[in-house]
């Protein structure tokens, strides 16, 4: 019979490295993230312009410049964060990740003031028309993220807070900043797709 | 469901009590434990799923037939397709995938225990809610009951004005857990394999049947989120007024099949994968050689896999595409058969010149590749699109796809469980019952399917629940449902012998099929820890270098 202590062949001095699990997750995490907002990127490119009934995109949307570069600058100060982290400077750490969730919610706050505008003023509602169906589901479905990347990046605030956070988490923490720049990327393909070739 | 199945000797240590031993299945983060939880659950929404299939042949069986009525029929198609695809396919792959891979790589446990954990409780209540149905569904508005719209559930079928009641939406929700359920399963099983190898391990000397878990993994993560967010989109139809298939206000039926079968298609790879990976294992140990042609396989596997997210209308043609689109999909089709004929050609390959045991868990292989063959053969006559118009939702369709997933599937699964059993058990399973289950099953499978094939070609169409006499169905049906019967006691065969060997079985040892990847290196049982040092290897074939020194494979790698 096999004894399996034969197997244990003196351990050599080869390097034998293998990816972080942790990084590895992540990554499947977003490919299958991004399966699920290409369908809902096709479904809204399929239906541009058959709505049988109104409003149109054109006569209702205005291009979100303010909500779109505050989200766009998150990915900026969370990767600043991370560089204060990294060099052990957690006072600046705790500023840029403020920051962060601040421009989060300036970018969520400007969504629904979007939408109010949209249902009150201009009545497009998700069962209005087509337009309305596509619209409010691939946007929600972004705001959705960035409400769950909101939910981590506040979770991580209020324990560097109460002095949790050290160096030990630095993989952690690079992990939330990858999904955080995955959903400004995919808030890029909505932008193009939504405010500029569908407008 | 699952203890019945799981809760055997020599997992579970003597005089603890009952409510203990549920107690540690429910706490279990073990990925051993875990994955006989799967393939037990799996092994009873089988058994359920069959029984409904075989009340569907029953009714099938003589013209005018009474036993099941017209709705009941429906839900009984609807619920027999979507549990096997989503409550015993993927869980066995999960149970297999779970079980196998830390050890075959030479580590303790899964990357992520308790996400595994997770990953089966939202697999088992997803699968217990699809059930619930039958009692849940009526609602208040007392309408409907099991899901009845087919397991693709095309649109408008599934749309408010057509779907009353609750029935629709307890086929969303439960196949949405269950996704959930199947993605971070999906997401454990590829990191594990790609970041825990014992040492010296690479890539090129995983055994294959991790290397096809990887792929079949990421098929999962990248095809189902196509499935989640078409059903995402459907309860906005259904609870939000949204008009995505609601062909009243624009919207498009047709989107609906597309992303179901972009989705659909992938997942039927998904399935036959881990087959591919079982006998990938199996055959080299049973012809005493080692698998022909390893990088190829490697490559043929991807190329599968890549193809198959290119070909999914093809379940599509009677729609009205395009020509251009026709001929794009049949032709991407059917270069999908280039790497699967190289796979059958390595297993024959390493089969040539072998020294062949015919021992159970080869036999089945056997079996696999003849039917798969068929099967295969089938699907390129499907994948012309004039010939598919001709038999498009006939019963010709439902032959096909019962090949690959009774005679091919099955019969990878039914020879992984012969094979691993005494691993995961310590105990063989007895050979004459097993016999008995191939015979039996065998026979059944060709009675039922081969006929199949010919009430299709005669134009009787698939999902009716009833026919008139004299349309010359009669007598192929009265066979196909004649087999139907026969393969459930071919079940019922494997059910006793899985229980009864359990107990009664001949005493396995570590490796009883002087095999050599790393899995039969630990006791059978393994203990929790797998091994007690981590190992270390130097080829593809561990155990034969530790077995014969003399001429080991490393030498030539």
């Amino acid at each position: 019979m096999i004894n399996e202590a034969f197997l244990q062949v003196a351990p050599e001095a080869t390097e034998w490295k293998l990816p972080s699990s942790r990084k590895v997750a992540v990554v499947c995490l977003i490919l299958t993230e991004t399966g699920l907002f290409s369908i809902f990127v096709a479904g809204y490119v399929f239906y541009l312009g058959k709505s049988l009934t109104g409003p149109t995109p054109r006569e209702v949307l205005d291009l979100p410049i303010l909500s779109t570069i505050c989200l766009l600058s998150s990915s900026v100060t969370i990767t600043l964060a991370e560089r204060a982290f990294n060099r052990d400077r957690i006072g600046r750490f705790k500023i840029f990740w403020l920051a962060t969730i601040v421009l989060a919610a300036i970018f969520l706050a400007s969504t629904a003031a979007e939408w109010r505008r949209l249902i009150y003023q201009k009545g497009l509602t998700i069962s209005t028309n087509l337009f309305g169906t596509t619209f409010y589901s691939l946007v929600g479905l972004h705001a959705s993220h960035v409400v769950v990347g909101m939910c981590l990046l506040l979770l991580v605030f209020i324990f560097s807070l109460r002095g949790y956070v050290n160096i030990m988490h630095r993989e952690r923490l690079q992990m939330i900043s990858w999904y955080w720049h995955f959903v400004d990327a995919v808030w890029i393909v909505v932008f193009t797709v939504v405010y500029v070739i569908g407008r | 469901m699952a203890t019945q199945e799981i809760a055997l000797p020599g997992v579970r240590p003597s005089g603890v009590s009952l409510v203990d031993r549920l107690h540690g299945l429910v706490v279990t983060v073990d990925h051993k434990k875990l994955g006989l939880m799967y393939v037990g659950t799996a092994i009873g929404f089988l058994v359920v799923a069959g029984l409904m299939a075989v009340a569907i042949r029953l009714q099938l069986a003589i013209p005018n037939n009474t036993l099941l009525g017209p709705d009941v029929f429906n839900r009984f198609f609807t619920m027999h397709g979507t549990a096997m695809v989503f409550l015993v396919g993927m869980p066995i792959i999960a149970g297999l995938g779970n079980y196998l891979v830390p050890l075959m790589i030479g580590t303790r446990d899964m990357a992520f225990p308790r996400l595994n954990a997770f990953g089966y409780w939202m697999f088992l209540f997803g699968g217990l809610l699809l059930y619930f149905s039958y009692l849940g569904a009526p609602g208040l508005s007392g309408s409907g009951s099991a899901p009845d719209v087919g397991w693709f559930a095309y649109a408008p079928l599934t749309g408010r004005a057509f779907s009353r009641g609750h029935s629709t939406d307890y086929w969303i929700l439960s196949l949405l857990l269950t996704s959930v359920g199947s993605t971070v399963s999906a997401i454990n099983v590829i990191v594990t394999a790609l970041t825990m190898r014992c040492r010296r391990m690479t890539l090129m000397r995983m055994p294959l049947f991790v290397w096809m878990m990887i792929v079949t993994n990421f098929m999962i993560i990248l095809a189902l989120p196509a499935l989640s967010a078409a059903q995402i989109m459907l309860l906005i139809d259904r609870y939000l007024g949204g008009h995505f298939f609601d062909t009243q206000s624009g919207g498009s039926a047709v989107l609906w099949q597309h992303f179901f079968w972009i989705f659909g298609h992938p997942e039927v790879y998904i399935l036959i994968i881990p087959a591919f990976a079982c006998l990938s294992e199996i055959i080299p140990v049973f012809s005493r050689k080692p698998i022909f042609g390893y990088p190829v396989m490697v490559g043929a596997t991807t190329m599968i896999a890549i193809i198959s997210f290119s070909v999914w209308a093809h379940h599509m043609f009677a729609v009205g595409m395009t020509s251009m689109g026709n001929t794009f999909f049949a032709i991407s089709t059917m270069l999908v058969s280039v790497p699967t004929g190289i796979k059958i050609f390595n297993w024959l390959g390493t089969m040539y010149g072998g020294k062949i045991r015919l021992e159970l868990p080869m036999i089945f292989c056997l079996g696999f590749l003849f039917q798969f063959l068929v099967a295969g053969l089938t699907g390129i006559m499907l994948a012309v699109a004039p010939f598919d118009w001709q038999l498009t939702d006939s019963y010709f369709v439902v032959a096909h796809f019962h090949y690959t997933l009774v005679g091919g599937l099955l019969y990878g699964i039914f020879a992984g469980f012969y094979y691993w059993y005494p691993k995961a058990l310590g105990r063989l399973l007895n050979r004459k019952l097993g016999l008995l289950h191939f015979w039996l099953f065998t026979i059944g499978f060709h009675l039922t399917f081969d006929t199949m094939h010919f009430s299709g070609l005669l134009g009787m169409p698939r999902r009716v629940y009833t026919y008139a006499p004299g349309r010359g169905w009669g007598l192929l049906n009265f066979i196909t449902s004649v087999g139907a019967l026969l393969q459930a006691v071919g079940i019922l065969c494997l059910a006793i012998n899985i229980l009864r060997s359990s107990r009664k079985g001949e005493v396995a040892g570590d490796d009883p099929w002087d095999a050599w990847t790393l899995e039969w290196a630990t006791t059978s049982p393994p203990p929790e820890y797998n091994f007690a040092s981590a190992p270390v290897v130097r080829s593809r074939r561990p155990l034969w270098d530790l077995k014969h020194p003399e001429d080991p494979d490393w030498k030539y790698e």
